[in-house]
C-alpha cells in the first residue's frame, strides 16, 4: 500500500508538469501581426448551459458571416467554460487574458460571473463587450467608470421606466400599484424606477408593497390592492413568482393589466393566467424588422431552433466587436476602446446602438404580451 | 381596517394550511419527544404526489388526495424505521440531527432529475375557482374546501386518540414509554402509527396547499414546515388542540401585519409574538405547567 501511493505522488507529479509543459507551449505560439484572438467566455455547463449554448452559437454565426475577417484582421476564436461560477470564470479569463493572450472579449452571460472578469479585462486593458450582463456594475463600479468594459443589453433600472411609459401612453392608464422582492437587486431596481417614471410621467402608484423570496401568500397585500382597483399592477419579478402572484391577484379581483420585466421570458411561465399581460425585453423573435427577421432565418437554418434573446445579444456583442476592430483597424487595445466608444447608430439586430457614457447602449426595448398562450410582439420602445 | 372581515378569512386560510402541518409535528412530539424536521418535506411530497395524481394519472382531486396521504404514510413509516427508531435511546441531540439529515435528503434527492427535478411546476388546478360574495365578504371555494378538510381531519382525530384502542396506546406511549411496554403495548407499532397518521395529514396539506398556491417545488416545505413547528410550539407542543390554535394565531398575525402594517415585517412580527408568548408561558399557549420529568 505504501509504495503504491508513493508511485501514485510520483505518477501526478510528472503528470502535472508534463501539464505545466504543454500549457506553456499553448503561450509561447506566436499570434501573427495580422490575427486578432477573440476570446469568449460562456457558461457551457451547469445551471445555465442554455445561456451558454446560445451565446456561443450565436457568436460563432456572427463570426462565419464576416468570414473571420474584421478591416485588415483575421479573427482567431477561443472559447472558454465558465460553468456560471464567478471562480471559474475568474479562472478562464487569467487563461484568456494572461496565456491564451486574447484581445478583445464577448462574455460572460450572467452578472456575477461578468463583473469579476470585467474588473480583470479591464485592468489588463482587453475590450470586453458582454451580451446579457444587466447589472450595472459590469461597467460602473464604485464610481468608476471600467473604461474597456462595454455591454450590448440595457441596464436593469431602464427596464422600470419603458414599462412605465408604456403604461401611460401606449395603454392609457393612470394609477399602478407594484410588489418586489425587497431581497433582490433585480426587481428593486426595475421597481423604483417604474414607480419614479410613472408619477412623473402624471401616473400614481397607489401601492408600493413588498415580498420576501420566500412568500407564496399574497393574499393579505392582494386584498388591499384590490379595493383600491389599479390599472396596472407592476411585477418585476422572475418568472415563477409572477405566475404565483398573478394568479391569486386574479383571485383577488384584481382586473389591472401586468407588466413586468424581461424575467418573465421563460417558456415555464404561466401563459394562461398571464394571458394579456406585457413585459419588456430586449428582442422578439416576431420583430417584423428585417434585421431580426434575416437573424432568425439565418441562426434557424444553421442550428435548427429560433435564437432566443441571449442567442440575439450574443450576436449584437460580435458584431460590435467586430466593427470597433474595422474601424480602429489596429491591434491596439485603445486604438479598438475608442472606436468602440464612439460607435454611432450601429445597426444590429436587437436595434441601434450608440453607447452612453458608461458604455450601456442607449436603444429601444421590445415590448411583448402574453397573447393566445404566447409571446407575441407589440411595439418597440424608446427610452 | 375596512378589509377587516375579508383580511381575516386570508388569514384563517393561512392558518389552517399552517394547522395541518402543526397537527404531525406535534402528533410526533407528543409520542416520542422527537422534532420531526423531515415533517415539511413530507408535505412536499405529498403536494407532488397529489400534483401527478390530479394531472398525469387522471384521479379525481379526493383519489389524489388519498393516494398522496397513503404514500406519504407509508414515507413517514419508512422513516421512522430507517432514521428514528435505531436512535430511540441514544442521546435525543442524535435523532434531531438524523431528522435534519432525512429533510436534507429528501429535499436533495427530489430536486434530482428523475425524481421531481430541481424545477418550479405550476399546478394547473383540477378544478375552476368560484367567487362567492356573502354579506360583502370575497370567499372562494377553495377556502371552504380548505376549511371543511380541516375540521374534518380535526374531527378524525379526535376520534382516533380518544375513541380507538390505536389511540389509546398512543396516549399511553405518550406519558412514558416502558410503563405502556409492561402494560402490554406494542410501542413499536404505536410509534409507527403515529408517524403513518401524522404524514397523512401532511400529505393532505400539501395537496390543498398545491391548490391553494399553485407552485410546487423541492424546497416548498421548508418555510411551511417552519411555520407550522412555530404555531405548534406557540400553542404548545404535544397538544392537539394547540396546534390548530397556534396555527390559526400565526395565520392571523402574518395577515393583519401584511394588511394593516407593512408586507415587509410579517415573519419578523409572528416570531416576535412567539418569543414573546413563550416567556410568558414556556410551555406555550395551552401547555400545562408542569416540570419536565426526570
Amino acid at each position: 500500500m505504501r509504495i503504491k501511493s508513493k508511485w501514485f505522488v510520483v505518477l501526478m507529479v510528472v503528470l502535472l508538469s508534463m501539464a505545466l509543459v504543454v500549457s506553456g507551449c499553448g503561450g509561447d505560439k506566436k499570434a501573427d501581426d495580422k490575427t486578432i484572438k477573440m476570446g469568449v467566455i460562456a457558461p457551457l455547463t451547469g445551471d445555465v448551459k442554455t445561456f451558454g449554448e446560445s451565446t456561443v452559437n450565436a457568436v460563432k454565426l456572427a463570426l462565419e458571416q464576416a468570414n473571420y475577417k474584421a478591416g485588415d484582421f483575421t479573427i482567431e476564436l477561443v472559447q472558454a467554460d465558465d460553468r456560471n461560477d464567478a471562480t471559474e470564470a475568474m479562472n478562464v479569463a487569467t487563461k484568456l487574458i494572461s496565456q491564451d493572450r486574447v484581445n478583445v472579449l464577448v462574455g460572460s452571460v450572467t452578472s456575477k460571473t461578468t463583473i469579476p472578469v470585467s474588473k480583470m479585462a479591464n485592468e489588463s486593458k482587453v475590450v470586453m463587450l458582454t451580451g446579457t450582463a444587466t447589472n450595472e456594475k459590469v461597467t460602473v463600479e464604485d464610481g468608476k467608470r471600467k473604461d474597456y468594459v462595454f455591454r450590448a443589453c440595457f441596464i436593469d433600472p431602464f427596464q422600470g421606466k419603458v414599462g412605465a411609459k408604456f403604461a401611460l401612453d401606449n395603454l392609457k392608464k393612470k394609477t399602478a400599484a407594484v410588489l418586489y422582492d425587497q431581497g433582490n437587486d433585480y426587481t428593486i431596481g426595475l421597481a423604483n424606477n417604474f414607480k419614479a417614471s410613472f408619477e412623473a410621467g402624471g401616473g400614481q402608484v397607489t401601492d408600493f408593497l413588498a415580498y420576501s423570496k420566500d412568500d407564496v401568500d399574497f393574499s393579505a397585500v392582494l386584498t388591499n390592492i384590490a379595493k383600491k382597483n389599479p390599472d396596472v399592477l407592476y411585477l418585476p419579478d422572475y418568472y415563477q413568482k409572477v405566475s404565483l402572484i398573478g394568479k391569486q391577484a386574479r383571485e383577488k379581483g384584481i382586473k389591472a393589466v401586468f407588466i413586468g420585466g424581461d424575467g418573465w421570458d421563460s417558456p415555464e411561465l404561466d401563459y394562461k393566467t398571464m394571458e394579456g399581460s406585457y413585459f419588456t425585453n430586449h428582442y422578439s423573435a416576431d420583430d417584423p424588422s428585417p434585421q431580426v427577421k434575416k437573424f432568425v432565418d439565418d441562426y434557424k437554418a444553421k442550428y435548427g431552433k429560433v435564437p432566443d434573446a441571449l442567442a440575439a445579444l450574443a450576436y449584437d456583442a460580435t458584431l460590435l466587436e467586430l466593427n470597433a476592430i474595422k474601424t480602429a483597424n489596429s491591434k491596439d487595445a485603445d486604438a479598438i476602446k475608442t472606436a468602440m466608444q464612439n460607435t454611432k447608430d450601429f445597426q444590429t439586430v436587437s436595434g441601434k446602438i450608440t453607447f452612453d457614457k458608461d458604455g450601456n447602449p442607449i436603444k429601444a426595448a421590445t415590448l411583448l404580451q402574453i397573447k393566445d398562450g404566447k409571446q407575441t410582439f407589440v411595439a418597440t420602445v424608446t427610452p | 381596517m375596512e378589509n377587516l372581515a375579508d383580511q381575516i378569512i386570508n388569514g384563517l386560510q393561512l392558518g389552517l394550511m399552517y394547522a395541518l402541518i402543526a397537527l404531525g409535528y406535534t402528533m410526533v412530539y407528543g409520542v416520542v419527544k422527537l422534532i420531526n424536521f423531515a415533517h415539511g418535506d413530507v408535505f412536499m411530497v405529498g403536494a407532488f404526489v397529489g400534483y401527478f395524481g390530479f394531472t398525469q394519472w387522471g384521479m379525481s382531486v379526493p383519489l389524489a388526495v388519498l393516494t398522496a396521504m397513503v404514500v406519504c404514510s407509508a414515507l413517514g413509516v419508512i422513516i421512522e424505521r430507517i432514521a428514528y427508531r435505531p436512535l430511540r435511546y441514544a442521546p435525543k441531540i442524535a435523532a434531531l440531527i438524523s431528522a435534519l439529515g432525512v429533510s436534507l435528503f429528501l429535499e436533495f434527492f427530489s430536486s434530482l432529475k428523475f425524481v421531481f427535478g430541481p424545477n418550479y411546476r405550476v399546478v394547473q388546478r383540477p378544478f375552476e375557482e368560484v367567487h362567492w360574495n356573502v354579506l360583502g365578504l370575497n370567499i372562494t371555494n377553495i377556502q371552504v374546501i380548505v376549511f371543511v378538510t380541516v375540521l374534518i381531519m380535526l374531527a378524525l382525530l379526535q376520534f382516533l386518540i380518544y375513541r380507538t384502542k390505536v389511540g389509546m396506546a398512543m396516549r399511553t406511549v405518550s406519558v412514558d414509554h416502558n410503563a405502556a411496554r409492561l402494560m402490554g403495548v406494542n410501542v413499536d407499532n404505536t410509534i409507527s402509527m403515529t408517524f403513518a397518521i401524522g404524514s397523512a395529514f401532511a400529505a393532505a396539506g400539501g395537496v390543498l396547499y398545491a391548490i391553494a398556491y399553485p407552485q410546487i417545488h423541492p424546497f416548498m416545505g421548508i418555510m411551511p414546515g417552519l411555520k407550522a413547528f412555530t404555531a405548534a410550539v406557540l400553542g404548545g407542543i404535544g397538544i392537539i388542540p394547540g396546534a390548530v390554535l397556534g396555527a390559526i394565531i400565526m395565520g392571523q398575525v402574518e395577515t393583519l401585519t401584511s394588511a394593516f402594517l407593512s408586507s415587509q415585517l410579517r415573519d419578523a412580527i409572528a416570531f416576535f409574538i412567539l418569543i414573546l408568548v413563550l416567556l410568558v408561558r414556556p410551555t406555550g399557549i395551552l401547555g400545562r405547567n408542569e416540570p419536565d420529568k426526570v
